[in-house]
């Protein structure tokens, strides 16, 4: 049963699923950045990354504002309500638990070296 | 006067793991390979663990930061499905507040070179969680972790 209460959470998640908008707020999780800043380590057009920007801004996590000739970005964990906070808390240290889940699977695993990690 | 509410919300997160059911199962149904991997704090000390893994036992955790909020984890395993499912129910104190009461419901699918887990937690949230300290920390955290699980993943 999926009620009202998830769905900024899904959009979230739906935001993080892209491992280009992850590398955004990895970086972002350092320090608010420019536009350009942010598309400097990416190979790809300036509009796509603004695409990209624009679905993080959807999600919620992530705002922007633009001084001058230059939009500023920066990590908005504040947007979701305590509770929603809360529960995203919980599913983060699922997301966590589970890699290491992944990662203990494959230290002790008998058939591959650990550094065979993909 | 304590502000009564509850919240629910469920979520399902999914892994491919390159291991079989069984190796995955059994990271679920032992306590020292659970250890290794399920506790969001290694550095914590753990002032109680009992871990009984059939239908109808119960693991119980304490934990927390020396000489801060002691985490009470107590569940109860409902449903036990060698190598395929484990259903637990569980609730999560904080000192002597009970902050959530879950249905947790994990599944795990032979795939092509592994096993696909699915977990499915369908909780309720009470009271709120605005007064308890380290949330706006524990949002950083979270965030910094999750920004280092990705430098990780590039890394590795």
């Amino acid at each position: 049963m999926l009620n009202y209460q998830s769905a900024p959470l899904d959009l979230a998640f739906q935001a993080l699923a892209d491992p280009t908008r992850r590398l955004m707020v990895e970086r972002l999780s350092q320090g608010p950045a420019s536009v350009s800043e942010l598309a400097q380590p990416l190979d790809m057009t300036l509009s796509a990354v603004v695409q990209h920007l624009a679905v993080l801004e959807a999600s919620g996590l992530v705002r922007s504002q633009k001084v001058g000739r230059v939009r500023t970005c920066r990590i908005e964990p504040q947007v979701l309500h305590s509770a929603e906070r809360w529960i995203s808390e919980r599913r983060a240290s699922w997301e966590r638990r589970l890699d290491r889940l992944g990662a203990f699977l494959v230290e002790t695993d008998p058939a591959i070296k650990p550094r065979s990690k993909k | 006067m304590t502000d009564r509410n509850a919240k629910h919300a469920t979520f399902t997160i999914e892994r491919v793991y390159p291991a079989t059911p069984a190796r995955v199962f059994k990271a679920w149904a032992d306590k020292e390979a659970k250890t290794a991997w399920a506790y969001c704090h290694a550095e914590w000390p753990v002032s109680d663990h009992v871990f009984d893994f059939r239908e109808g036992g119960r693991e119980h955790l304490v934990t927390g930061p020396r000489g801060g909020t002691r985490h009470v984890f107590d569940a109860v395993f409902l449903d036990i499905v060698p190598d395929q499912r484990i259903v637990y129910a569980y609730d999560m104190h904080l000192d002597r507040r009970r902050i959530s009461v879950s249905l947790a419901t994990i599944e795990l699918f032979a795939v092509a070179g592994g096993t696909r887990l699915v977990l499915t937690e369908q909780g309720v949230f009470l009271d709120g969680y605005d007064d308890i300290e380290g949330r706006e920390e524990g949002t950083k955290i979270g965030l910094d972790n999750l920004g280092r699980a990705f430098a990780d993943q590039r890394a590795a």
